[in-house]
């Protein structure tokens, strides 16, 4: 970080952006949110205006409450995202270490066909994943998203995380194996605390999509039981008729959970996103 | 005890041979200083020692116990890296202890274990602090003391000072003279600092390319190279490689110590002028350009005035004089 002193009036430039910037970026959260409170008229005569006395209405959240079970949704989009994240996090770090650690023939190939799936869309083999969930009866499971977020989340992942792991100096490993830690003490007491604001850049890139998924839940869980609040949420978007109080409610609810886990990470986050620009 | 051998050692990285063939015998309680130029194959070696490599070929054998295919942690050694490897979340009396208690010994045994070595290196204020509260100097104690707590047969240091400054440096090397000293302990000790290497080695091994090219102790070296590569690698400033031709000798190549060269006003063995003065104090470095064997150095005690330019004659010794053949072999 700089220590050099600049003029004020590049610092108010600089600031003068970066508040459009942000202004712009939370315009479409913000509209989100204000028009939830508000009742369907109002929404329509004035979609800019605060919620005022006359115009504040929880009928969006009344409906979302009533109709269908939101709640159930909420927890499956919850298990299916952190599930997913936890999964891609640990093996595409596993993997990552053996990449960049271990001297095996066809290392690069392996690396290379790992990273694959940066560049094919995984919605490309949808026909064959349905196939396949429908051959081992994991239709309408969460565990059949699961594993299709965890092979999604994994090529970016193992790819980000190989490149940081090449960077943890090999002396600390060796240290470790000669003071006798085994692989397994080394991957994850040594390396993986130094890796870790990759890991929590790896954990938002990977977080945010599965959140805000609805292919996969429309193709391959669509059942009450088993379905996220992004595929939820679609009951009140009719062909004809669309029910906006409660679409928004729903929305707004949606982004409370990913702005938590996104917080908790974000910390962590700039650190590793300064750190690759600075290295 | 502390016996080490290597016999026949090799290492390849596929196709690349990266030591072809090192044979070296350490005495117990030596302290044995590898040098060469950089990518000669030091680490390399040293590392196959501790079995953080591989061996292609050949064995390693400490204390007649054959090691060449044992894991680093079960060979009774302990090394010191150039950056520490000090482990980040651990304070630095865990640091020292860790290994110990990977090896299932008990906590008082350990807690006496990293007292004592603590006392030995005057880390006592410290044990209680992280890494990355302690400085440079600190950080390399702490990784020396983690070496000793672990009484290991072998001692193994990589290039252990290059990361400090010069003063640090200097105060380190005697640490760890007087360390090999008390502990006599065997040690196997990796740098390029001429200085290090000579004020530290009972023996020195030459490298160059993965080949040992002299083994000795660090006078005999000096005294008595056996080929040009030694003779230039052993000594700063370089030995002077004068062409024997010009001066009527047989020999391929005649090399002179700096300091074996006299500056002279009148006529002498070789002409030539000042091209640069170099005044350190306590001696002066003055280097000449002459016609028959181009660049030479001469290094004289005290201060000396000789201005760039003018004309000045080198004499020598004969008998001080190294003869070598054209493949840079001695000719004794
Ligand atoms: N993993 C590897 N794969 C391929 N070649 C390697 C590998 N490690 C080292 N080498 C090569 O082996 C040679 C010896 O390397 P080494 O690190 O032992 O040199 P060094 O003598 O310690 O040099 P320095 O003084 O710069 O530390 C170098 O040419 C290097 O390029
Ligand atoms: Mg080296």
């Amino acid at each position: 970080m700089s220590q050099t002193r600049q003029s004020p009036a590049r610092t108010l430039a600089a600031h003068a952006v970066l508040i459009l910037w942000v202004l712009i970026a939370l315009f479409p959260v913000f509209v989100t949110v204000v028009n939830s409170f508000k009742s369907k008229k109002a929404i329509f005569t004035a979609p800019l205006a605060l919620p005022g006395p006359d115009t504040f209405d929880l009928v969006g959240y009344r409906t979302v409450a009533q109709q269908g079970d939101f709640l159930a949704y909420f927890q499956n989009s919850l298990v299916v995202t952190c599930l997913s994240l936890f999964l891609v996090l640990l093996f595409g770090a596993m993997a990552a270490f053996a990449l960049s650690e271990y001297r095996f023939r066809g290392n690069t190939l392996m690396g290379l066909y790992l990273a694959l799936g940066i560049m094919i869309p995984i919605r490309l083999g949808t026909v064959a994943i349905l196939q396949m969930m429908v051959a081992t009866g994991l239709v309408n499971t969460l565990t059949a998203l699961v594993l299709v977020y965890t092979a999604q989340g994994l090529p970016l992942a193992v790819f980000i995380l190989s490149e940081f792991m090449r960077s943890v100096s090999d002396d600390l490993k060796n240290a470790g194996r000669i003071d006798g830690l085994s692989e397994y003490r080394i991957f994850f007491r040594l390396v993986l605390p130094l890796v870790r604001p990759a890991m929590a850049t790896v954990a938002v890139f990977t977080m945010i999509p599965i959140w805000n998924d609805l292919w996969f839940p429309l193709i391959l869980a669509p059942s009450e039981s088993a379905k996220t609040i992004t595929l939820g949420s679609q009951v009140f978007l009719g062909q004809f008729v669309s029910n906006w109080n409660a679409v928004l409610a729903a929305l707004s609810l949606a982004i409370l959970p990913v702005l938590v886990l996104y917080l908790i990470f974000s910390r962590q986050l700039i650190r590793g996103i300064t750190a690759g620009a600075v290295k | 005890m502390g016996q080490l051998s290597l016999s026949g050692v090799t290492k390849n990285f596929g196709p690349v041979d990266v030591i072809k063939g090192v044979d070296l015998q350490v005495a117990d309680g030596e302290f044995c200083v590898f040098v060469g130029p950089s990518g000669c194959g030091k680490s390399t070696l040293l590392r196959m020692i501790a079995g953080l490599e591989d061996v292609s070929g050949g064995s390693v054998t400490l204390d007649g116990r054959d090691i060449t295919h044992l894991p680093p942690a079960r060979r009774e050694i302990a090394m010191v890296f150039q950056s520490y490897a000090l482990y980040p979340h651990l304070t630095v009396r865990d640091n020292m202890g860790l290994a110990l208690k990977q090896a299932g010994h008990p906590k008082a045994e350990i807690r006496a274990a990293t007292d004592r070595a603590a006392a030995l290196l005057s880390l006592d204020a410290l044990l209680d602090r992280r890494p990355a509260k302690l400085s440079g100097g600190q950080r390399q104690r702490v990784a020396i003391g983690r070496a000793i707590v672990r009484r290991p047969k072998l001692f193994l240091f990589d290039e252990p000072l290059s990361n400090l400054d010069a003063a640090l440096r200097v105060q380190t090397r005697i640490e760890i003279a007087k360390l090999h000293r008390d502990l006599g302990a065997t040690m196997v000790y990796v740098t390029h600092d001429q200085v290090e290497a000579m004020t530290l080695a009972d023996k020195i091994v030459v490298l160059r390319g993965g080949r040992v090219e002299q083994i000795g102790a660090p006078m005999q070296l000096y005294n008595d190279p056996d080929n040009t590569f030694v003779a230039g690698f052993i000594g700063s400033p370089q030995m002077n490689f004068l062409n024997s031709g010009a001066m009527g000798l047989s020999s391929h190549s005649a090399g002179v110590r700096p300091e074996q060269l006299q500056v002279t006003d009148g006529p002498a063995a070789i002409g030539g002028t000042v091209s640069h003065v170099e005044r350190l104090g306590g001696e002066t470095l003055v280097y000449v350009h002459t016609q028959d064997h181009g660049l030479l150095t001469a290094r004289l005690f005290g201060e000396h005035d000789r201005a760039v330019g003018s004309a000045v004659g080198l004499g020598f010794d004969p008998a001080r004089l190294f003869h070598f053949d054209k493949d840079g072999r001695r000719l004794r």
